[in-house]
């Protein structure tokens, strides 16, 4: 009994310690967590990519996307995973060609999340489209419903993963619009290269805010989204295509 | 013949007394030899944790990925902090290699983990662990 008292008292003090600083808490004995409210529904997260900024040659968010998130190839480019990729589109009439990075679109109404079998396909209450891991059972149905060709496969062991992406073989995986980094109130890895060693092509934002520089862009100047005509809503929107 | 049954008996207990080793000392210490964590005091109890962990992981996974609840304290990356160990190198060992902590217990228990064939071993390095 003396020991369950002497725990208690120190779990107490433990608490206090922690409404004086919460930031001091690595490792955390019981009482301590201090868990995040989670994704805001109130927020959708998205893109803005001005692709008359983005060079032909630039592979600045495609490779910090791939070290960011541990995507070590097998140096086979049709199946390794890829979160991101540069497309090069071409006006046949007119010649001109220009350069721009495709991803996980993050639909409002997702057709990977319709298909999935077993629910491992899901939006969080934020707007990201994400794979639950723990329940994907690989049948990639989700890959042939994605219009944007946005989701890969796992085909092998992986090693070397991650701490904040944890990924393995027979699982299907896309961008993540760097959740973990959103969570911790970041943005996106390759937002950030691109501002940083490219053309600062991309923009980040939670476009339910009015006062977010994303929101007030799109309200005022002219976007577009890719294949807009599936009415899937996407939360990634393009200039200058 | 009855002085040679005695004998042989008393052979055996010999032989009995050096297999099993000195006593009752180490006959209750069958359980495995688990390195040391870092920190002074887990998230729980640790009887509790022996029994409940992996409900606990299979809980806040949920809650992390499809919420996007982060910092409670059932996570498995603060398991992976606390408990991993250094190596001769002063590397990180993986926790799930031999003789490390979720190993040597669930190899004790012969139960398969299988948070590693897609979770990471080792803490992640500064830049990564910050966020």
């Amino acid at each position: 009994m003396s020991h369950d008292t002497t725990r208690r008292e120190l779990l107490k003090g433990a608490a206090a310690v922690v409404t004086l600083a919460p930031g001091l808490t690595l490792i955390a004995p019981a009482a301590e967590a201090a868990p995040t409210a989670g994704a805001n529904p109130a927020s959708r997260w998205g893109l803005l990519i001005d692709t008359s900024k983005c060079d032909d040659g630039c592979t600045a968010c495609v490779d910090a996307c791939t070290a960011e998130m541990g995507l070590g190839g097998h140096g086979r480019p049709l199946t390794d995973a890829q979160y991101i990729r540069k497309v090069t589109v071409r006006d046949p009439k007119s010649g001109h060609t220009h350069s721009l990075p495709v991803m996980c679109q993050h639909c409002a109404k997702p057709p990977c999340v319709d298909v999935c079998p077993t629910g491992a396909s899901m939006k969080r209450a934020d707007g990201i489209v994400l794979v639950d891991r723990h329940i994907c059972i690989g049948c990639r149905y989700c890959m042939m419903a994605c219009p944007y060709k946005a989701r890969s496969f796992a085909h092998e062991d992986q090693t070397g993963q991650k701490e904040h992406n944890p990924r393995g073989k027979g699982c299907v995986e896309a961008c993540t619009l760097c959740a973990h980094r959103v969570d911790a109130g970041g943005q996106p890895a390759c937002v950030e290269a691109c501002a940083s060693t490219g053309k600062a092509a991309m923009l980040f934002g939670d476009l339910n805010d009015p006062s977010s520089e994303i929101a007030r862009r799109v309200a005022k100047e002219a976007t577009t989204r890719i294949r807009a005509d599936l009415g899937v809503d996407p939360a990634v929107r393009y200039q200058g295509i | 013949m009855k002085g040679l049954v005695l004998s042989a008996l008393m052979g055996i207990a010999a032989l009995a007394a050096v297999l099993v080793g000195p006593g009752p000392a180490t006959a209750g210490d069958l359980s495995p030899a688990v390195p040391h964590a870092k920190g002074s005091q887990c998230v729980e109890d640790p009887a509790v944790m022996r029994r409940n962990h992996m409900d606990f992981l299979k809980h806040q996974r949920d809650e992390t990925l499809r919420k996007g609840i982060r910092g409670a304290k059932h996570s498995l990356k603060d398991c992976v902090t606390c408990h991993v160990q250094n190596g001769k190198d002063g590397k990180p060992l993986p926790v799930n290699a031999e003789g490390q902590f979720c190993e040597s217990c669930h190899s004790y228990a012969a139960v398969s983990i299988d948070c590693f064939q897609c979770h990471a071993t080792v803490p992640g390095t500064e830049k990564t662990a910050s966020r």
